[in-house]
């Protein structure tokens, strides 16, 4: 096989509602509550993080030159970045967009142009989803845009010379699929068991500085196309019934099926 | 004098299939499509002519036409070949909508013929895992793992809508001859290379479309002890489902999950037996008509969720009720 070309690792990290709180929708049916909710790094995004670190260690430090993480929306995403920092990224880029909604069109087109400009990119990890508009998008129109490979939902990741070889997560079990780099990746929960931060290198991620970026500094107009016009509560099932034994559980599963 | 421009609803519907079968959650895109309203135009790529599938979408009375792209690179549907043909359809017809079913294969193939078409043009933002049509712009979703309804509006020139399977019926399976219309397939270039598959396999009935679902979580202890919910499944002639923690554990194959982030059934009867109910696991099966918990835990959140419950001990518990309803 060939020998890997050093690259550049890309990760997506939102700043979410964390996946423990019952998010509440807000009285007037604009959205739901946000504020004083506590928020974390999407999940999916740990697992993405997770990855690029466990890629460096596997395929040594001057093959992956270096891990860059990036988050776009309001000023606290930079608390999840500080997160990513403190696990092993080497450089975080905030892209300030100040809307609530950071809709998967307008974060692929800012992930588009961050790595149109740097060099060197040779995988960019995303979640397969953001846990709170769980749309599962942002991978797959990046792919488009940038016409690269997409090799999304994976449960296992490995370097083959210039090839990335993924397994990935389907319906009906796993494939396996193998694509040259530059390629894009979404990982899925089985990827990896993401590591904690130290509280030493949680200190340590205080001095990193933080990139920042705004639409306008990277030359981008975006116009959204999808509006909420209307957020509610789900449809509440009736209160259920409690039966005692077994012979009572029987009865009712024999007239259901 | 103002003359209101509405432009007329076309739609496109991308047709999966694996392993010579189209797959089933395609009805749920020509039902929404229809919803839409406007011709409904089924697409299909396919390794050869000779392929059953394409006898498959004849029959699929929805549709107006099927449009179908033959050529070998297009055996495993994977997005950098797929996704370049349904881009080149959308510049010869100029459809207003195009569809799929939000799966495995829809949600990796139409985001991506998104970004492609975002390269020449604005506005061409998806919509995700849409729940309801209201109208050719107006789509209703679920949020935040289906704890909140979002209804949405479009603005952009083309809507590409992937569909949520169970949301959709559509009534009418006549046995209608779909005309079909070739299309010259030039296939884009094989970014990616398929490698090998590992499928499950099972006899049971497939889980996002059984009418009879039972479902294991950590409380089953082991792969062993999993059998007792494959003894249930059987005598009810169900599909069997699991919690994330299950198959984490290794209990069962991660297709088995159901969930947020896992497949969304909505069967007639759903039974959980050993799941708590966590947030992301009731997002995927809550919308299923009857539940039944079987859980230790008084507590447990399930309950909140179940129209019957019992309290006890699943090891005890299951092989009664598996008993019981054999003898019947």
């Amino acid at each position: 096989t060939l020998m890997t070309k050093p690259f550049r690792i890309f990760v997506a990290c939102k700043r979410v509602i964390d996946y423990a709180v019952r998010v509440r929708v807000k009285p007037d049916g604009s959205g739901v509550e946000t504020t004083n909710v506590k928020h974390s790094m999407n999940p999916f995004d740990e697992i993405a993080l997770e990855e690029s670190l466990k890629l460096r260690e596997k395929l040594g430090g001057p093959t992956v030159k270096e891990i860059v993480a990036v988050s776009c929306g309001p000023k606290q995403c930079q608390e999840i970045l500080r997160t990513a920092l403190a696990k092993g990224a080497d450089r975080a880029i905030h892209v300030d967009c100040k809307e609530e909604n950071v809709q998967p069109m307008l974060v692929s087109k800012i992930l588009e142009k961050l790595i149109r400009r740097e060099e060197d990119v040779g995988i960019v990890l995303l979640g397969k989803q953001a846990i709170d508009d769980d749309s599962n998008q942002t991978g797959q129109i990046l792919a488009g845009m940038l016409n690269w490979p997409q090799q999304t939902f994976a449960s296992a990741v490995s370097v083959d010379g210039d090839r990335l070889v993924v397994t990935r997560e389907i319906e009906t079990g796993l494939e396996t699929v193998s694509a040259p780099m530059p390629a894009i990746v979404t990982t899925d929960l089985r990827l990896n068991v993401p590591r904690y931060a130290t509280l030493q290198n949680i200190m340590k991620a205080k001095s990193k500085k933080i990139q920042e970026e705004t639409l306008e500094s990277l030359g981008i107009k975006f116009t959204a196309t999808i509006h909420a016009t209307k957020t509610s509560e789900p449809q509440k099932r009736k209160a259920g019934v409690m039966v005692q034994d077994v012979e009572e559980l029987f009865n009712k599963v024999k007239s259901l099926k | 004098m103002f003359r209101i421009w509405r432009r007329q609803i076309s739609s496109a519907i991308f047709l999966e299939h694996a392993k010579g079968k189209l797959a089933t959650a395609n009805l749920a895109a020509i039902a929404a499509a229809r919803k839409a309203g406007g011709e409904a135009v089924g697409v299909l790529a396919v390794d050869n002519a000779t392929s059953p599938v394409i006898e498959e979408a004849k029959k699929l009375s929805g549709l107006t036409k099927v449009i179908l792209a033959t050529h070998p690179n297009y055996e495993k549907l994977l997005p950098e070949v797929t996704a370049p043909l349904l881009v080149a359809l959308q510049k010869q017809h100029g459809f207003s909508h195009w569809w799929a079913a939000h799966t495995s294969i829809g949600k990796n193939i139409l985001p991506r013929m998104a970004g492609l078409l975002a390269q020449d043009e604005e506005g061409i933002a998806p919509v995700a895992d849409v729940t309801e049509v209201v109208d050719g712009s107006t789509f209703v979703r679920p949020i935040y793992a289906g704890n909140a309804i979002t209804t949405v509006k479009t603005s952009g020139s083309i809507n590409i809508v992937t569909v949520r399977p169970t949301a959709f019926k559509l009534d009418e399976m006549a046995t209608a001859q779909v005309p079909i219309e070739e299309y010259k397939a030039e296939p884009a270039e094989m970014l990616t290379k398929w490698e090998s598959e590992e499928l499950s396999k099972s006899d049971r009935p497939d889980l996002g479309a059984a009418t009879i679902v039972v479902s294991g979580g950590r409380a089953l202890k082991s792969a062993d002890n999993f059998k007792l919910i494959y003894e249930l499944a059987d005598t009810l002639g169900a599909a069997v489902g699991a919690s994330r923690a299950a198959v984490d554990a290794g209990y069962v194959a991660n297709d088995l999950q159901v969930g947020q982030t896992g497949k969304v059934v909505a069967p007639k009867l759903y039974i959980a037996i050993g799941i708590s109910g966590a947030i992301q696991h009731v997002a995927g099966m809550k919308d299923s008509k009857t539940i039944i918990a079987i859980n230790k835990d008084p507590d447990a959140p399930i309950f909140q969720f179940a129209d019957y419950g019992l309290v006890g001990d699943l090891f005890t518990i299951l092989p009664e009720l598996t008993k019981k309803l054999k003898q019947q």
